[in-house]
């Protein structure tokens, strides 16, 4: 049985079975905060990993606990392991993230829509992300900063919480000091010590420097930080055809078949979970949905 | 600050002020200072001053029992410090700490209430500009209250990590 899953912003993806899930081993498990980890699975022997668009999920199974959708966070050009970065808020994810190296875990995917890629090339770029939400923009800012001359300006905007829920630390110091990517860190509270900006991740963006008339958003985080991200972007002139946003619902099939994911005449694993954000008009924020 | 209006004028805070208005403020304004590490207001202090931040970084902090100093906001370059001097008491309700060198505009609130007292059409200006800033932090401040980087355990999707 082999299933196609269209991806609209950029291919379609050949899936074998998508229902029965492949047995991938643990490879590594790197802590990045008290409650969020990163998972490194490897295929079976001989196998390389799906390649996947920046942006899409897989569908991970802890068998006997459940199955999650959780956004694929590494580099679409490294095959030989797939990296998720989980946070442990629930049953099944707590699991996953108790895994150990050489335990088995089941991989559905990848699936859904992904960031855009072409679309963004020459232009500048503003990525938005909010706690775990740069998870799953890390795929497109590898892909951004391996070919960094076909961009223009590059702004990251990350919000957390708190400095010690910031993620993958060693990474934003290399992006740091980057001369072409201004990464911008703001956090919700801190105690002293912290030298970084104090204040939600919408305040960074009258800060940065983009050509209206010639940038693409993409943002990632809870809906509401996004919500308040697009106004303040639509402020500064970026319009709404030019803004992505990743969505999240309670995925289950993650072909479009079961409709746990439904967002009005969308589902969210099959049409999204990546949306240009002129696409969801009326749906994005309504609060029946 | 005489002749220095010009400089106000490129504030961005200050955008579009009126020339006599720009004229009748810089006489309040002064260049400051402050090295990394220094207090520019302490929490009940009184309140005569505000600035305008050239370059740098200022944390708004409160102390709270048990945990220290907390700073619940960072004001850089660009951004306008302090608006306790415009209302009454006049008292601070936070500390200023320079997490980094900073020059600034710092202006003199005495002078200037006298100046808006003085010319209403002025403090008309001043406290929409102020406004702007306030409502600003305000909705800032809302969506920080919203916590919404917190665990959510009952929350069964997880979709971005």
């Amino acid at each position: 049985m082999t299933a196609t899953i269209t991806a609209p912003h950029t291919h379609t993806v050949a899936h074998p079975s998508p229902m029965l899930p492949k047995l991938y081993t643990v490879d590594g498990v790197r802590q990045e905060t008290a409650d969020t980890f990163t998972l490194e699975i490897k295929p079976p022997t001989g196998e390389l990993c799906p390649r996947f668009l920046p942006g899409q999920f897989n569908m991970l199974y802890i068998f006997g606990v459940g199955e999650m959708a959780i956004s694929i966070s590494g580099d679409p050009w490294w095959r030989s392991s797939c990296v998720h970065t989980v946070r442990a808020v629930g049953t099944a994810t707590k699991a996953i993230c108790n895994l150990q190296p050489g335990d088995t875990i089941g991989v559905r995917g990848p699936f859904g829509t992904s960031w855009p890629g072409p679309e963004l090339l020459g232009k500048d770029v503003v990525l938005a992300a909010g706690g775990i939400g740069l998870a799953p923009l890390r795929p497109t800012i590898y892909t951004i900063l391996a070919d960094r001359n076909r961009y223009g300006r590059v702004n990251l905007l990350y919000g957390a919480r708190t400095p010690n829920d910031l993620l993958y630390t060693d990474e934003l110091s290399r992006w740091r000091d980057r001369p072409d990517f201004n990464l911008a860190v703001t956090v919700d509270t801190a105690d002293r010590g912290w030298f970084g900006n104090v204040g939600v991740v919408t305040t960074l963006i009258p800060k940065i420097q983009f050509d209206p008339a010639n940038t693409v958003a993409v943002i990632c985080g809870p809906e509401i930080m996004m919500r308040f991200t697009i106004m303040e972007l639509q402020k500064r002139g970026i319009t709404s055809d030019n803004i992505y946003i990743s969505m999240e619902r309670n995925m289950k099939c993650a072909v479009g078949l079961c409709g746990h994911c439904q967002l009005g005449p969308e589902f969210i694993c099959k049409d999204g979970p990546v949306f240009r954000f002129d696409h969801l008009d009326g749906l994005f924020g309504k609060r029946e949905l | 600050m005489d002749g220095y209006e010009t400089i106000l004028a490129e504030l961005h805070f200050l955008k579009g002020m009126e020339k006599e208005h720009l004229e009748a403020i810089a006489d309040c304004a002064a260049y400051v200072r402050f090295q990394k590490g220094q207090f520019l207001f302490r929490e009940g202090e009184f309140a005569h001053r505000f600035y305008m931040i050239s370059s740098g970084k200022v944390a708004l902090e409160i102390f709270t029992p048990g945990r220290g100093p907390v700073t619940v906001e960072t004001i850089e370059d660009g951004e306008v410090l302090g608006w306790s001097w415009l209302f009454e008491p006049y008292r601070w309700h936070f500390d200023a700490l320079a997490l980094t060198d900073i020059t600034a505009v710092g202006f003199d609130g005495l002078c200037l209430r006298g100046k808006c007292d003085a010319n209403h059409d002025l403090g008309y200006d001043m406290v929409t500009r102020f406004s702007q800033v306030i409502t600003a932090r305000l909705q800032a401040t809302r969506l920080a209250l919203l916590d919404v980087y917190s665990s959510q355990p009952d929350m069964p999707i997880v979709s971005k990590g």
